[in-house]
């Protein structure tokens, strides 16, 4: 089944987080940022080649318009391919592992699994960014052969940075995942 | 724990029949290799699994059955497939089934306790593409790459061992059901038998070719460590020289493509073949830059256009240390000392001139064969120019110690970088003085910083991994840092379906793990390092240094 909600990040910006269960030891939530506004784009191209015809009116060489058309396209193209993240996806299953996906404006899609005897614990903490104190949902790592220490600390919706509430909402299904998964596997 | 059956694609649409493969326990997942067909005989299926065995180390078991209803329900199929519980028994047994007209399957997992009544279990299909799972290797994070394939008893992680047993599994799959065997299996190789022509032709010529060229680079390298060259000075010239470096090093890359013994690991394999692509790329572009060299009568234009540069070079120069001997810019300076290092250096111009009037009428010819010595690759072309500047700006190299030691004196003294900044800016108003200056200084950085440049870019050639590289863009799939899932469409009540899928290496990591060993002159002479000894005037010493010999 598959829900859809609206929360917003740290900034105040909308973001929609759909939630769809598979079953009950799979889980799937995504994340969508707003996409690339055309106001800042046209913006930001206005400011470059405002730019670069005050430098040609000062040089009279031409090559700086077209070099800065082609900073501008060079740059719009790597920034939708390197910076932009439309989605962030966290998809649990049951004995398996956890899976983060992010998806970039231009199509390019980066997936990082990490097996579920890696992972310690799904935690919310609380961290100093700029001015403001903010949360983060995060994954605990342990070292399978030293089960009682954490090795690293893996946060998740780096780039979305959703509020307190989403947050919640996707620790609570974790946790009801892991729980059973943590039930299940004492047993034979 | 929920039961994971990893699944072959290319099964998916075989004929029913029964599943062989390994059982985990630990991680509760079966791995699913291959599927017997119809009709067989019991025995004879223990008897290929036992060899397997043998050959490979692997556990493979029969699982379970395989059922795929094409046509209309079969009743006495499922009678059967049932009754072969009984004969092959494996504790959990699987059953799969495909119906014809839905995608979705129905499986069943039945343990069967010690008392006698079987318990089911969830089971959760996760589909994987064997040919690309077995051609894979993983790169976990923390462990190297060179321990992976040789451990058999150790492997750490679900994942890895799954890669580990489906690779390990290769004795299996050499028998399909097309075979006149005893036994009819379907795996990856159904899809039809893949070979090549070409591969198998050069696998056999490997063997002789790699014999010949090992006895020919050993008579090289016998030829090279005779003591004939241990008379004094060409030791000395021989550790001075870049150009004897690179030989050196392309002799023992060479040595080591074309060693007989085959690789142990895949980390050895990969190191093989990015030296011999790298080889190769670098003498076809040799003999690009050689034949472009020897059109159009270039080297006799360059023979030709050495002299008369030389000269001017050395008319400035002279100019420069007259004006510095006098009273340069209106500055009183020490005027013994001034004097003894004027015609020092004039005297050094002097001999240098001389020289290079000596050597012009067989410029040309030794320019042209030095150009034929592109062939043996681009590094080779690129280290002997670089030996050329060194050996012509000699002079200017000594100016440079004497200079830079003098200043760096100074510098640590008076900590005054300022003043040499002063005394440019001060020259600006003085026309006939200003080139001068500006074209020494000029000169000087701009010969420093070439060299500095040329063995930069011969590093950077000789340790790039292109293979690898070549092989992440190709066939990305061979380098795994990982896997990824992907849910399949679902039905209520069906088991869940997973597609697993190879997650490649990002390039940076490619680069990290392959790059090649690299000269010694590399971890001293990094960009920043360049730049800061030029501006503190530190010494930069264009050739190796005898303490940075690496073996």
């Amino acid at each position: 089944m598959e829900e859809e909600k609206s929360f917003s990040d740290i900034c105040g910006g909308r973001l929609a987080l759909r939630r769809r269960y598979y079953s009950p030891y799979c889980c799937e939530f995504g994340l969508s940022s707003p996409r690339l506004s055309l106001r800042s784009l046209t913006a930001v191209t206005c400011a470059v080649w405002l730019a670069a015809y005050g430098l040609f009116t000062l040089c009279e060489n031409s090559m700086i318009l077209s070099a800065a058309i082609f900073i501008t396209i060079i740059g719009l193209l790597g920034y939708l391919h390197f910076v932009k993240i439309d989605q962030e996806t966290l998809l649990i299953i049951d004995s398996l592992g956890i899976q983060m996906t992010s998806s970039y404006a231009s199509g390019k899609e980066s997936t990082t699994f990490i097996e579920m005897d890696k992972v310690k614990d799904v935690i919310i903490n609380e961290a100093i960014y700029m001015q403001k104190v903010i949360y983060y949902l995060c994954i605990l790592l342990k070292d399978p052969g030293k089960p009682h220490e954490i090795s690293r600390v893996v946060p998740v919706f780096q780039s979305a940075k959703p509020r307190l509430d989403c947050l919640i909402e996707v620790y609570r299904s974790c946790q009801e995942i892991l729980a059973h998964q943590k039930a299940t596997s004492t047993s034979p | 724990m929920v039961l994971k059956a990893f699944f072959p694609t290319c099964c998916a649409s075989a004929d029913s029949g029964l599943l062989v493969g390994r059982w985990v326990p630990e991680q509760s997942s079966a791995v699913i290799l291959a599927v017997v067909h119809f009709p067989f005989i019991p025995i004879q299926v223990k008897e290929l699994l036992a060899q397997v065995h043998k050959a490979s180390q692997v556990q493979v078991a029969v699982l379970g059955t395989w059922c795929h209803r094409q046509q209309e329900p079969e009743e006495s199929l499922g009678h059967f497939l049932e009754g072969l519980g009984a004969i092959f028994s494996h504790d959990p047994w699987l059953q799969l089934c495909r119906e014809k007209g839905t995608r979705f399957w129905s499986c069943k997992a039945t343990y069967h306790q010690l008392q006698g009544t079987p318990t089911e279990d969830q089971v959760m299909l996760i589909f994987y593409d064997q040919r690309k799972l077995l051609l894979s290797w993983l790169h976990p994070p923390a462990a190297l790459p060179d321990c992976q394939a040789g451990d058999s008893a150790a492997s750490t992680g679900g994942l890895a061992d799954i890669f580990d047993t489906v690779a390990r599994s290769e004795v299996l799959f050499r028998n399909d059901q097309f075979d006149e065997g005893p036994v009819r299996l379907s795996h990856w190789q159904s899809e039809g038998m893949e070979a090549s022509i070409l591969v198998e032709l050069a696998k056999q010529a490997s063997g002789p070719i790699c014999l010949l060229m090992t006895s020919l680079l050993s008579l090289l390298s016998a030829a090279s460590a005779c003591r004939l060259w241990k008379l004094w000075p060409l030791p000395f010239i021989r550790s001075k020289l870049s150009t004897c470096e690179q030989l050196q090093h392309r002799l023992k890359h060479l040595s080591f493509i074309f060693s007989t013994e085959k690789a142990q690991s895949p980390m050895q394999l990969m190191r093989k073949a990015n030296m011999l692509v790298s080889v190769i790329l670098d003498v076809a572009l040799g003999l690009l830059l050689l034949s472009w060299l020897h059109s159009n009568n270039r080297i006799g234009q360059l023979a030709n256009a050495l002299v008369p540069v030389a000269d001017y070079v050395a008319e400035e120069l002279q100019h420069l240390l007259q004006w510095l001997m006098g009273a340069p810019a209106g500055l009183k300076m020490n005027r013994a000392l001034d004097q003894v290092l004027g015609r020092f250096f004039l005297y050094h111009i002097h001999l240098w001139i001389s020289y290079i009037h000596l050597m012009s009428p067989f410029i040309e010819h030794i320019l042209w064969h030095v150009g034929l010595s592109a062939c043996l690759g681009l590094t080779v072309a690129l280290s002997i120019l670089s030996d050329i500047i060194a050996l012509l700006t000699f002079h200017i190299y000594c100016f440079y110690v004497y200079g830079a030691r003098l200043y760096c004196l100074k510098i640590y003294g008076l900590s005054s970088l300022w003043r040499l900044f002063r005394g440019k800016k001060w020259n600006v108003l003085r026309q006939r003085v200003d080139s001068c200056s500006y074209d020494l200084d000029q000169l000087r950085l701009l010969v420093i910083t070439v060299q500095g440049i040329i063995h930069l870019l011969v590093d950077f050639i000789n340790s790039l991994p292109l293979y690898s590289l070549g092989l992440r863009l190709c066939r990305p799939y061979r380098l795994a840092a990982g896997v990824k899932f992907r849910v399949l469409e679902q039905e209520k009540g069906r088991p869940l379906r997973l597609l697993m899928q190879i997650n490649p290496l990002h390039y940076s990591h490619v680069v990290h793990t392959y790059r090649l060993s690299s000269c010694g002159c590399h971890p001293k002479h990094s960009w920043g390092s360049l730049c800061r000894k030029l501006f503190f005037g530190e010494l930069i010493y264009p050739w190796r240094q005898r303490e940075d010999k690496q073996d």
